[in-house]
Order: structure tokens, then sequence, then C-alpha cells
């Protein structure tokens, strides 16, 4: 059909005659075609992630009264509000111990899982589907089961029970609540991480624990001074998407514990949620949400440096 | 690969593993044998494997209680049209910042990346006021175009071009000497070939809007337009407390079929998701 040399134009034009050159080269139309497949990602993104992230910050200055149709510049109101919160270091509180308490043991877990399944063992594929199976559970279903599991007469108590254990009321006290809802969401994605961890370790060269072994390095040896720095690219994205999900965590706090008890598990998602669409304060929603930007930009940039110092080798 | 291992270590091993296993495999299994027993027998300890007497009694209440055949509807067609959406967006997108050379080519890279760092939690309050002022509140549209483009997409994008990026270019470019047109080159050459990237960008998709809660709470109101996760949580008694089977019999409907899925093609699913650009 066209042609398509450097110098010669599409069907359309014909070969071109003369020594006048087609307009539409190839570059030309190269050019556009990669700019109209980037268009439908550029245009949405413009619409549905920087538009509102610009009027985010145009909200955080006003005041939104849905029910009297109100929409009035308040200054800086909101961000006074926020210095004046009383919640606030309570929300900020659970929110970094939930983000720290997540990325700890689920990267933890991971790793410990992904070593297990990388031995030489039969029946490794069963574990790993085992293992991988919550991620596609329903998030809701996963988390209702949990909290029936974890209700004062649940399933845990009970087991506990039978060996002589008074188990608290694990979503009602303060530090177990928080506790508890961690672990239900590392149980529910540890999988992901386990999975990419274990296509790293499969890529580790074994030649590289023969030679270790020779010289007389003992496994625990090996695994910090082999394993570790060679995975370390592995190790680290896995952090990044584990602490930005972790600061995205909603639906089991609004399923578990609603918050509580008292402000124990409102993570800034949460709070956001509450003030905006419960109360109904959209300003203020959209000055935690500037907070919450924040968070996530600081800690991206932060890992980011991290990344440059600490990773061993880039692929 | 590691090294042979002792007998010995081995039964250690399988222990550790089955131990382990138990927090993820238990709540499934006992959220489907639960759903089946009459509420006192869920609450019986130690509890029952198997229902004694099994009864799909639950199963009729959940339709009764809720238009959960519309939710589930509901849920099933927003995540398949997002899923088709989001792998066009991204399988396009993705191919020109691979493949193709352009004026600007990295600095819009970035500026589509930047989505990554602006999950839609952080644009709900404008988003929510947006699709207000479009009369768009109470309807399924929030849902499917705000994943579509929003932060999930700019992931997939990133994994397309890595993915891109690591196939041999030779055969595309036999296609563009033979005269096949950049477009014609992508859809019969480059696409079959991300057959892998294509697949793990359709099941993560997938399972965000399967699992979406906060956006459904927050756009829907009316029981006939929820999805399954919000409806879940609506199955409650006269005093708020939930009814333990109804909810898990709605929580195994929502469940199981995704799961049954997942074991058939888990090979593909776990594999594809490894050997993405997401391996770093």
């Amino acid at each position: 059909m066209t042609q398509t040399d450097t110098r010669v134009g599409p069907a359309t034009a014909g070969p071109a005659p003369g020594r006048a050159r087609p307009f539409w080269t190839t570059r030309r139309r190269d050019q556009l075609t990669g700019y109209l497949f980037i268009t439908p990602q550029l245009l949405g993104s413009a619409v549905f992630v920087i538009l509102p992230l610009v009027l985010v910050v145009w909200y955080s200055l006003h005041e939104w009264n849905v029910l009297a149709g109100t929409f009035d510049f308040v200054g800086t109101d909101n961000y006074q509000a926020l210095a004046d919160d009383p919640n606030l270091g309570a929300v900020l509180r659970a929110t970094g111990l939930f983000s720290v308490g997540l990325v700890v043991l689920n990267l933890g877990l991971a790793l410990l899982l992904a070593v297990l399944l990388n031995q030489k063992l039969r029946g490794t594929i069963l574990f790993r589907t085992l293992f991988f199976s919550p991620v596609v559970v329903s998030l809701v279903a996963w988390t209702i089961v949990w909290g029936f599991l974890l209700q004062d007469n649940g399933g845990l108590n009970s087991l506990l029970d039978t060996v002589g254990i008074d188990g608290p009321n694990w979503l009602r006290g303060e530090g177990t609540a928080m506790v508890s809802v961690i672990v239900v969401q590392v149980f529910k994605n540890v999988g992901l991480n386990m999975v990419l961890f274990l296509a790293a370790l499969q890529g580790v060269p074994a030649e590289l624990y023969e030679a270790a072994q020779v010289d007389g390095a003992s496994r625990l040896r090996q695994f910090w001074r082999i394993t570790v720095p060679l995975i370390s690219p592995t190790i680290m994205l896995t952090s990044i998407i584990t602490v930005v999900g972790s600061l995205q965590v909603f639906a089991q706090i609004a399923v578990l514990t609603q918050g509580g008890p008292g402000t124990s598990t409102t993570v800034l998602v949460y709070y956001l949620y509450q003030q905006a669409f419960q109360f109904h304060h959209f300003g203020y929603g959209a000055t935690l949400s500037i907070v919450l930007f924040a968070i996530v930009l600081a800690l991206t940039v932060l890992q980011w440096q991290m990344r440059k110092r600490w990773v061993f080798h880039e692929s | 690969m590691s090294r042979d291992l002792s007998r010995r270590t081995k039964l250690v091993l399988y222990g550790v593993l089955l131990v382990l296993a138990i927090p993820f495999v238990f709540p499934t299994w006992w959220m489907v044998t639960s759903s089946l027993k009459p509420v006192a027998d869920i609450f019986a300890f130690p509890p029952d494997l198997l229902p004694t007497n099994p009864r799909l009694d639950a199963y009729r209440r959940v339709f009764e209680l809720q238009p959960f055949g519309q939710q589930y509807l509901n849920s099933l067609y927003i995540a398949l049209v997002v899923t088709v959406g989001t792998l066009a967006v991204s399988a396009l997108a993705g191919y020109a910042f691979a493949r193709i050379r352009f004026r600007g080519q990295n600095v819009l890279f970035l500026v589509v990346l930047a989505g990554l760092l602006i999950p839609s939690e952080v644009t709900i309050v404008p988003l929510f006021q947006m699709f207000f002022k479009l009369g768009l509140v109470n309807t399924h549209w929030p849902l499917i175009l705000v994943p579509i483009f929003g932060a999930p997409s700019v992931l997939a994008t990133f994994i397309m071009r890595q993915f891109f990026i690591s196939l041999p270019g030779e055969l595309e470019e036999a296609a563009r000497v033979d005269g096949l047109g950049r477009f014609a080159t992508f859809w019969r050459i480059a696409l079959p070939l991300s057959r892998p990237a294509l697949g793990a960008v359709a099941i993560f998709t997938f399972l965000h809007s399967w699992n979406l809660y906060l956006e459904p709470i927050v756009f829907l109101s009316s029981p006939e337009k929820f999805t399954l996760p919000q409806a879940l949580t609506q199955f409650v008694d006269a005093y708020g407390g939930p009814m333990w089977d109804v909810q898990l019999a709605a929580a195994s409907m929502t469940a199981l079929p995704v799961l049954v899925v997942f074991v058939i093609a888990q090979k593909q699913f776990v594999e594809g998701l490894a050997h993405t650009g997401l391996k770093g």
C-alpha cells in the first residue's frame, strides 16, 4: 500500500512529482501518530487528574454549602482551622502508625514467603496460589469476614479461649484496633509483593551462592550480603507501591472500626471523607486533601533519593 | 535456584508453610461454609469445617433485601468497561512513549507519570463537585471515567511502556519497511506480542474497579445503582447490627467467581504480574 520511505509521501499524495518534498514525510506522520496515540491519556489526565488537583487548592480557599447553594471565598480560614484542629495530631499519628506498621509487616512477610517458596520443594506452586488468593478476593468481603473473626465472641477469641487465653475485643480496644486493621490488610495484599520478590529471587545467579558457600559464608550471611543487595531494586519498588497504597486505605477502616475507638484508627483519608462527605465541610476536606497530597509527594521524593544511595544495582 | 534440602529441613519447611497458610485460606473457607449454615451454627465453636445441614436460605434473602442481581451487574459491567477502556488508553499511550519519536515526548511522559502521585483520594472533593455540576452524581460515570484516565490508568501506561521497550523491535521495523503504517504495525504486530502485559494490566484494572469503595459511597445514593462492595455493607438488621449469614452469603457470591477464575488461570495471573514492567 503506502510507501513509507523517508522521502516519499503517503499514497494519497502519490509519488511526489518533480523535486518538491511532500509535507507529510514519514517523520511528520510519525510525530502526528505519536500525539494521536497519547491524546486520550493526556486529555484524560488533564481533566480527571491535573484539573482536580488545581481545583483542590482553589476549593481549600472556599466554603461550599451544597444545601444553600453558596460558594464563598474564605481566604486562609480552612488552613487556620487545620492548624487549630484538635484531631489533626491524632489523625496524622494514626496515618503514620498504619503506614509504618503495614509497610514493615507487609515487606517482611512478603520476603519471608518468597524465600520459603524459592526453595527446592514440591508443591510450592500450590502454596503460592494459597498465599496469593486473598489478593483476588473482594476487599470488602475479606474485611467483613475478618470483622466477624475479630469480634469479641468471634473466631479468634474462641480459638484463644481453648488454650486458656482471654482475648481482647480486638476492634474496640485502642491499641488492638490499629494492629487488627494492619494485619487484615497485610494478609489481603502480601501475595502481590511476594510474587514480585519471588521473580526477583529467581533472577539471582546461583553461582554467587556457590561461590559464597565455598568461602564458608553462612546462609544468613549469604542472604544479607548477596540476596538483599541483588533484589534491592525490587525492595525499593515494592516499598514505594506499598507506602503510597497504605496512605489510600479506606474501606478496611470504614468497615472494621469507623475510625474508632475514639480517633485511634482515623487515618487521613477516612478523616477527609468524614469532614467532606459526612459533615459537608467541603472546603476543609479540600484542605485535608492537600495535606494528603503533600505527604504522598514528600514520601515519594524521599524514597527516590534513597533509591540513588541505597539500591545496589539498577537493571 | 536453591540447593537441595535434607529430608528434615523439607518437613520443617512444609510445617511452616502450612501454618502460615492458615490466615490466608481459613477466612475464605469460613466465609463460604458459614454462609450455608443457620446463624446459630455460625457462632458455634469449634467451627464445623463443613456445614452439617447446608441450606441456601441466606442466599435467597440476599436477593430479597437488596436488588443484588442488579448490583452484581453494575459491578460487573463497570469493571469490564473500565478494563477495556484502560487497556485501550494505556496500550496506545504506552506504545507511543516507547516506540514513536515525537517532540516533547519526555516532558509529556513526566506529566502523565505525575498522575501516579495523585490518587483519586486526593482529588475526591473536586471530582465530586465537578460531577455534581455536570449532573452526574448518582450515575456510574464517575466510577468509569476516573479510573480509565486517572492514577490506575497511568500505572497501566507505565507498565505497557516498559513492556514495549523490552520487546525486540525488528519485527515492527520489518513490517514498516514492508509498508505497514504506524497504527497497523501497532495493531497487527506489537499488540499481539504484548498479551502478557495486557493480561496483567487487565487483571489489575478489573480488581481495582471491582474493589472500589470510597468512590461508590461518595457518588452513589440509590440501592439499584450500588456496586457490590457498597451493597455488602447494607445487610444490617433494624439495630444496625450485621446480618451475618446474609452478609456472608453476599460476600461469597462476590468473592467466589473471581477466585475460581484465578485458580483456573493462576499461572498466567501470577507470572503475568511478576513479569511485566513492574519487575523494576
